[in-house]
């Protein structure tokens, strides 16, 4: 009979306290927003909603995104001391409520040479998901290696670009766009590594305006 | 094997014991060898030991200051005059203590199986290891009979306060506790899910109520009361007391009950502890600092 689930799963992670969702998870949202803005930024706001908000402080929750963000693990001893750590970036703390987002909600604002909105939620138990960067809604847990596309809206670009993807399986496919014939974005999950080369070709595509790809968390 | 009754049978069949089932599945699904999945194991039992050290060792307050100084109170007067139960009871009680502060002054830990509980599983398997002085492999097969026992829970029900209240975390935490004595013990596996879901039976109903939101009251306290009800369960099994509700249907029944109890009591602390006079006072105390 297939195994359901690992024992993994349950004796861990290892992690700095005290909480998956609030502290883990920060850390992991920062960690994932880090890796699709994949630039320094000038400075950081990080816009903390609803129960994030309420016990975000006593949870290390701000501490944790700050982490995310710089790298760090969520294991990282250093996660506790951070705001007494010379960073080398600008960053800001807002909290608010808004109850048509989730619980454990974050706006990720990178400023710099790029600017960048990235939302995301902590789930529970220390999942999260990416659901939107700037405007376009994607589906991005850090489970699987991801794709993240930003290109032209134009007919033919799914086949084309799942075309290029070879010997890699595709685990799930998640598409959107604002306004018909301007851009659109996909999410595309894989099961294996995408090596550097096939990277590159995606960059060298004509009508794509972001390519990011992400390896999946570690543990 | 994705029930109780499953692993019973197979443990019986097989003619082999549940962690030794546990870790050749295990491995085959991570596909690495059954060595490597226990050197993965032994990383985190290092770190839950780890974890009792620094947390034995320190102190200070939480930002809330509602938690952090419990473990050096009872420390200092177990030095004085020990403990009606004895050393073991000291040790078990102080660890879990120990991790439970730990986690909340932001220390590294464990999750076992979330951070609220990471106290539970560590101190019963390093407290017994080291009064009965028992072997590292020994303590490698009881964390992953552990961690099988919170597997099997999880199939049925997340194992998070948010989904089933207190009694998926600290009290699944206390099931594996028991579980993993029974191994450390010396018991079959009949005894090991007795012991689990003798823990589980008497925890059903156990909410989620955190004052101020914060994984600190009673989450803290919570770790060395339930570290020692586990005990209790693995003496009452290995004595060859059964669940009368075999220990599959006892799941049944915490997903049931998780099913039941109010969102209000689900880690939202709308209501419970969270919402006693004083738990007011102290949210309103604590928003003033943010
Ligand atoms: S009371 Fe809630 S937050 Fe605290 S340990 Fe239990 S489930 Fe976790």
């Amino acid at each position: 009979m297939v195994r359901q689930s690992s024992v993994m799963d349950i004796i861990s992670p290892i992690m700095v306290g005290p909480s998956s969702s609030h502290t883990a998870g920060a850390v992991r949202l920062g960690i994932l927003a880090k890796n699709i803005y994949n630039k320094k930024p000038q400075k950081v706001i990080f816009r903390l909603y609803n129960s994030y908000s309420l016990t975000g402080k006593g949870h290390g929750t701000d501490k944790g995104l700050l982490a995310g963000v710089l790298g760090f693990g969520v294991d990282d001893a250093r996660i506790r001391n951070i705001f007494d750590m010379d960073v080398g970036i600008e960053y800001d703390f807002e909290f608010t409520e808004d109850f048509n987002r989730h619980p454990n909600a974050v706006d990720i604002i990178f400023e710099g040479d790029l600017n960048m909105k990235i939302e995301g939620d902590s789930v529970g138990a220390g999942r999260v998901v990416i659901r939107k960067i700037n405007e376009f809604s994607v589906k991005f847990t850090g489970q699987y290696n991801t794709l993240l596309l930003v290109c032209k809206d134009v007919p033919g670009m799914i086949s084309r670009i799942t075309g290029l993807i070879q010997n890699v399986n595709i685990t799930s496919l998640h598409c959107d766009r604002q306004v018909r014939g301007e851009e659109a974005s996909m999410s595309i999950c894989l099961d294996g590594d995408l090596d550097e080369k096939a990277i590159k070709i995606f960059e060298r595509l004509e009508n794509l305006y972001l390519v990011r790809y992400v390896e999946k968390l570690g543990s | 094997m994705n029930s109780f009754e499953d692993l019973h049978c197979e443990s019986e069949r097989q003619n082999k014991r549940i962690y030794e089932m546990c870790q050749i599945a295990e491995a085959e699904l991570a596909d690495i060898s059954v060595d490597d999945f226990r050197k993965l194991i032994k990383i985190n039992l290092d770190a839950m030991k780890q974890t009792i050290k620094n947390g034995l060792a320190r102190c200070e307050l939480t930002f809330s200051g509602m938690c952090g100084a419990d473990c050096s109170k009872l420390q200092a007067r177990f030095a004085v005059r020990g403990a009606l139960f004895g050393r073991l009871y000291e040790k078990i009680t102080a660890y879990a203590l120990a991790a439970g502060e730990e986690n909340v002054r932001m220390g590294k830990i464990v999750a076992c199986p979330t951070a609220g509980s990471c106290g539970i599983v560590p101190s019963v398997l390093a407290a017994v290891s080291e009064e009965l002085q028992i072997n590292e492999d020994e303590q490698i097969n009881a964390l992953i009979t552990a961690g099988e026992i919170g597997r099997i829970i999880s199939n049925k029900v997340a194992l998070a306060g948010a989904v089933g209240g207190c009694q998926t975390e600290c009290g699944a935490a206390s099931a594996m506790s028991a579980g993993a004595l029974v191994q450390l013990l010396g018991g079959n596996s009949q005894q090991i899910l007795n012991a689990a879901a003798l823990a589980m039976k008497n925890l059903l109903g156990l909410t989620c109520d955190p004052v101020c939101g914060l994984v600190e009251v009673p989450c803290v306290k919570r770790n060395p009361f339930l570290a020692i009800h586990a005990v209790s369960a693995a003496e009452l099994a290995l004595s060859g007391i059964v669940s009368q509700i075999p220990p599959d249907e006892v799941i049944d029944a915490l997903k049931q009950t998780a099913n039941l109890m109010s969102p209000m009591l689900k880690e939202s602390a709308q209501a419970g502890l969270a919402k006693t006079k004083t738990a007011i006072m102290l949210e309103r105390k604590i928003r003033q600092y943010q």
